[in-house]
Parts: structure tokens; sequence; C-alpha cells
């Protein structure tokens, strides 16, 4: 286990290199230099203009600039944006980074759970109407035109029927008069959440593993009780409302998400759980006379699970770079949008910051993704 | 090629026994293709867009007047106020710069087409060499072309090519090749590879071997033609991807093409009309719903191709 992991990791470390280098070479291949958006002002004197070039270091030769772009790279100096002036490119992104994360893995998780549950059911129920209109459905929304469906989600949810906001990230009418910034806010949010899932996922796991009676109503009521004193929790804190607000921006991406990209892990189960329906403990388990749904959800859903449970990490690792047209449609200020408006207002150092970044987060989580895997498929760990 | 060798009487009868067999074979297969139902709804969604697109030349040089009805430069001279809902001249409308619609939409579906088969083309012939290569050589050439796999496996494609397509011209013709590169040496080579891997140990391949079968003709003649029915399903998802890339990518304004589906929503958007989708619905869901249906229709083809070219799937 340890070889393979070990394997892997100097494979993403030689990955990121081939992209670092890749990501050097386009950002050169272009004409002109990245001060030619400043140099080409013909106002400029040719002393300022030397000046710029000598700052940037576009007179260095190539290998010399090739070099200082891998230094820079692995100590996050990714230098000052243009756009949004005096912030460095390493500061936005760390704004945006935590954003951005949280709409990811928020739909990813909605969608595989409800994809999986869906998935089951296709499954078993093969060849009747139930199947056909939830792969047709389940198509339809998978292959959608991302931008047309998150347009019509805003136009009938917040434009018409005016429950949400339209888009952003905060509504500056709330934050007014706010005591503090909403990054607090939100990071707080985020330890909240977390010390939740913790609190959750350490109930279900203790109360799991004694096969107890009463163990769903005991999940039910944990969940209850820690969601009731988180709200209570932010009632009392006096910010309850900001917090509210930025769910609120949040409802809306996170819903268009999941219903994008539920289809997928619920066509990968049914077609998983299909392979495992032939295998000749499923025939023994019905033998025993078990219902059938105990031979759905123990017997065959469980030895389904694998290759969802890859395609888990590796969509999120891809919903990053997908996200790129979901968080420019609902103006949510996170990688995605960044890279897109970076890329259009050619501000190349932040444009080129968020590329690694998101290359970045790719390479590391699909070294999730194999650790996982290789934690969960013996035959992968004594290869 | 040995063509001399072969006893020249024998070669009819065996093109005639070839021919049966993948008569019989074909029909066997559009049986199960029949029984998924969801493919014949994917080809038929095809087949009505490979209408419009074709219908579209026709049109321009019989009852379409050049100046009112061009896709590009066109103006509606017989609108008042552009833009015009439908009418019976502008079945779908103008659009905000007076040109017609439906007629976009037609001269679109055919780039559409192209850009589609050429990147599914370029994917699949790249991942079938991948594939039949590293399975059959192994060794140094197998770690190096799957590492590069690997490599391109790991990349954010969009991010990618959005960057690619501000930074330099990317048109349809770009786009379809970098598409076929990402996915050629990407997944759909690992994919293939892996096919590979279970035609290269066959006793069929070994006797090709043992009759002095070059390395070129074995790849070719024994290895290719069993993995093409896995790269015809591979070349569905790429039409799929492709147009959803070109989609995005011209809605964002960032490809360099005259008019697309993708464009027209762009025009939509800079003329500022996204969000009265009820009192401008023309300008939104015709190019829209396009690129939905003839996506899904690709993806749902494939899905059906996979049950059939798949026998774990199949009904017991």
């Amino acid at each position: 286990m340890a070889g393979y992991l070990l394997r892997r990791t100097v494979q993403i470390l030689l990955t990121l290199f081939v992209f670092l280098t890749i990501v050097f070479f386009l950002v050169n291949a272009q004409p002109g230099d990245i001060t030619r958006l400043y140099s080409m002002d013909p106002s400029l004197p040719p002393e300022t203009r030397a000046n710029l070039q000598e700052l940037f270091g576009v007179n260095e030769p190539l290998w010399k600039q090739y070099l200082v772009h891998l230094k820079n790279t692995v100590t996050g100096n990714f230098g000052v944006s243009f756009s949004l002036y005096p912030r460095t490119v390493g500061d936005v992104i760390l704004e945006r980074l935590p954003r951005t994360l949280v709409l990811f893995v928020t739909a990813t998780v909605i969608s595989f759970y409800l994809g999986f549950a869906l998935g089951k059911i296709i499954a078993w129920r093969r060849g009747g109407w139930v199947e056909y209109t939830s792969t047709i459905g389940g198509v339809s929304l998978y292959t959608v035109f991302t931008p047309w469906f998150g347009l019509m989600m805003i136009w009938l949810f917040a434009f018409k029927a005016g429950w949400l906001p339209i888009g952003k990230f905060l509504d500056p009418v709330v934050w007014r008069d706010a005591p503090t910034d909403s990054n607090t806010i939100f990071n707080l949010m985020l330890a909240t959440a977390a010390v939740l899932t913790v609190v959750v996922f350490a109930v279900v796991l203790a109360t799991s593993r004694k096969r107890l009676a009463k163990a769903p109503l005991i999940h039910v009521g944990t969940i209850a009780a820690a969601v009731a004193a988180v709200v209570g929790v932010w009632l009392a804190s006096g910010v309850g409302h900001l917090a509210f607000d930025l769910v609120r921006h949040m409802i809306l991406p996170i819903a268009t998400l999941t219903l994008i990209s539920f289809a997928g892990t619920m066509l990968l189960t049914r077609n998983s759980m299909l392979e495992v329906i032939r295998e000749d403990h499923v025939m023994v388990a019905r033998a025993k006379g078990l219902p059938e749904k105990v031979v759905r959800d123990k017997h065959v859903a469980r030895n389904a699970l694998l290759p969802v449970v890859t395609s888990f990490v590796f969509s999120l690792a891809f919903a990053i770079d997908g996200g790129v047209i979901i968080e420019s449609i609902f103006s949510w200020p996170g990688m995605g949008q960044t890279l897109v408006s970076a890329t259009v207002s050619e501000d190349l150092p932040l444009a080129v910051g968020a590329f690694v970044f998101v290359g970045i987060f790719v390479l590391v989580a699909h070294l999730a993704a194999d650790v996982l895997y290789a934690y969960l498929d013996p035959r992968v760990r004594y290869r | 090629m040995t063509t001399e060798a072969a006893p020249v009487a024998a070669a009819p009868s065996l093109w005639k026994m070839r021919l049966t067999l993948a008569g019989r074979s074909l029909k066997q297969n559009w049986s199960l293709f029949l029984g998924t139902r969801i493919g014949l709804l994917g080809l038929a969604i095809i087949v009505f867009y490979l209408l419009l697109a074709a219908a579209h030349p026709i049109l321009m040089h019989t009852i379409w007047d050049e100046r009112t009805y061009d896709p590009i430069i066109g103006y509606a001279f017989d609108e008042p106020v552009q833009p015009a809902p439908p009418s019976l001249s502008h079945p779908l409308g103008t659009d905000p710069l007076g040109r017609d619609i439906l007629s976009q939409l037609m001269f679109s579906t055919r780039s559409e087409f192209l850009l589609g088969l050429l990147a599914a083309l370029m994917t699949v012939c790249i991942g079938t060499m991948v594939g039949a290569i590293a399975a059959y050589y192994g060794g140094w050439v197998d770690t190096l072309l799957m590492r590069l796999a690997d490599i391109m496996i790991m990349m954010p494609a969009i991010s990618i090519l959005i960057v690619l397509s501000a930074l330099f011209e990317v048109g349809h013709l770009e786009l379809a090749v970098l598409i076929g590169l990402l996915s050629g040496f990407g997944g759909t080579g690992v994919v293939l590879k892996s096919q590979a891997l279970s035609v290269v140990v066959k006793p069929y391949i070994e006797a090709a071997r043992a009759a002095g079968g070059g390395t070129l003709h074995i790849l070719l003649v024994h290895v290719v033609p069993n993995l093409l029915p896995l790269s015809f399903l591979y070349m569905m998802f790429t039409v799929t991807s492709a147009i959803f890339s070109e989609a995005v990518l011209s809605f964002l304004g960032l490809l360099d093409v005259r008019m697309s589906w993708g464009l027209m929503i762009h025009t939509t958007e800079s003329a500022g009309y996204l969000l009265q989708v009820t009192e401008y619905w023309w300008l939104i869901f015709p190019a829209s719903l396009s690129i939905t249906l003839l996506c899904s229709s690709f993806y749902l083809l494939g899905r059906s191709l996979d049950e059939v070219v798949n026998p774990r799937l199949r009904r017991t």
C-alpha cells in the first residue's frame, strides 16, 4: 500500500510539473508578453516601459523566466492582480477557493446520495416505465446546456417567483451595517458545518456497528438535535441573519449543480448493480428467502458501491473544472468565475494563478481518489 | 499483405462468408439495439437534425432570398422592429440584429455535426491506435502511453479550453483537434487499451504471428477490428462533449466562429434579452434546446450501444 501510494504521489508531482510547464509555454506562446497591456500605451515614456519590462523580467532569456515561474509557483507567489490592483493573486485565490469548495462539495454529496438511491431503484425495476422516464429525464439533465439550465432556474425561482436572490454571493443591503465582513462569517459557517458533519458521522458510525434495533431513530434524533443546536447558536450570536443571507445565495447554484450531476451517478450505479445482480451470492440470498429490499440494499448495492465511490472523488475534481460555467452564470465569486473573468479581461497574473490552482486541486483530488481506492479495493493494495 | 499467397478461387467464397457473418451479427445487434428503446429516441433526434442541416442549402437556393435569410449578414427588411416575433416568413422570428433565427439554427446544425464528427474521428483514431499499441507491445511503450494518458485525464479540460481559446484564435477545426487529442490520448485510450489487452492474448493473434504476419499487419487486421465496436461507442460520447464544449465556449464569446448555437445565445445575452424568457422566447429556446437535444441524443445512442457491445449489461 505504501509503495503504491508513493508511486502515485511521485507520478502526480511529475504531472504537476508537466502542467506548470504547459501553462508557462501557453502564456509565452502568444504574441507579445505579460506587460503588453500597459507598455503598448503610446503616452508611456520609454524609460518607464523599460522599467516595466525589467520589473516583469520579460527581457530575461526564456529558460530563466521558466525557472522563475517554477520557483514562484512553488513558493505561492503569483504576483499582483491587474484588475483588482492592490491585491495579490494569492490573496484573491485564498478568499475564493473556500467558496468554490463549499458549493461543489455540498452539491456533489447531495447528488451522489440522490443518484445512488435512484440508481438502486431503476436497476431493480429494469424495463419498466420508471427506468425509461428516469433514464431519459436523467440524461437530458446530464447533457443539458448548463448555462441555459442555470438561467431557467434563475428565471423561475429568482426572477418570476422571487423566492431566492438572483446570483451573486451576498445582498449588500443586508450587509450595510454588518459588524464583520463576509469572509469571517463564511469561515465561521464552514467551521460549523465541519463540526456538524463530524458529530453526525461519529454517531452514525458508533451506532451502526452495534446492530441496534433503534439505530434509525437514534440517527434521525441526533441529526435533528445537532441541526437545532447549530441554528440556535447562530440565532443567538446576532449575525444569524447575515449567515442566512449567504445560505440563501447558495441554494440556487447548489440545486442546479445537483440536478445536473445526479444522473451520472444514477446511471453508473445502475450499470454497476446490473453486473453484481448476475453473481451467485445474489441468487443464494434470494434462495434463502430474504426480502427483496434486503437483497437489493445489503447484497447488491454494497458490492456495486466501489466504482461509485471512486467516481465520487473524481467528480469532485471535475466539479471544480466544470464549475467554471455554473459560477459564471450565477456570478458566484469562486475560482471558476475568477478564471473566466480574469481571462476575458486579460488579467494574466490572476488567470495564470487561478488556472494553476484549479490544476493543483484536480491533481490533489486524484491523489485522494487513489488513496480511497487502495483502501477500498484490496486488489489494488497488494499489487 | 499476402494476397498472392491465398488461392484465387477461394477469395470470393471467403468474402461471401465474411459478408454473411457481418450481416448476421448486424441483424442480431440491431434487434438488441431496438430492445433498449432509448437508442431509438436518440437516433430519431439525430435524423431530425441531419434533415435540418441538409435542408438549409436547399432552402437558401430556392425560396429563401440571400439578403434576408443569410445566417450571418442577412437582414429581415420585411420586419419593422428587431427582434421580430415569429411570423409566416420567419417561423422562429429574428434576432436583435435582424437575422432569421431558423436560418441560423439550420446553418449551425451542419457545423455542429462536422465538429462532432471530426472530434470523434480524431479521438477514436488516436485512442484505438494508442490502445492497440500499448496492449500489443507492453513494457516501456505501455508505461509511457499510460502515464501520458494519466496526465491527459488529470487536465482540467474546460479550464484549458477557456484559457486556450482566450489566448489564441480557436475555431471549429482547432477545437475538434484539441478535444480529439485530450480525449484520445486520455480516457478513451485507456478504455480501449483495457479492451485490447483481452484481444492480444487470443489464440488467433498467436496464430497470425506464427504464420509470419508482421506487426503492422497484426495490429491493423487482427487487433484494431476487434476494438471497433467499443471505439464506435466512445465516438458517441466524444460527440456529446465536443458539441457541449463548443456551445459553452462560444456562449462565453471565446470562440472564433461565425455562427453557432452557443453564439446565438451569446448574441441574446449581449443584447440584454436573456432574462425576458417569456417575452422573447424565440431568442433563447431554439438554440438552447437544440444543444441539449443533440447532446443527449448522442449520449442516449452511446448508452444503448453500450448495452449492445457489453454482454454483462444484457438481460438474461
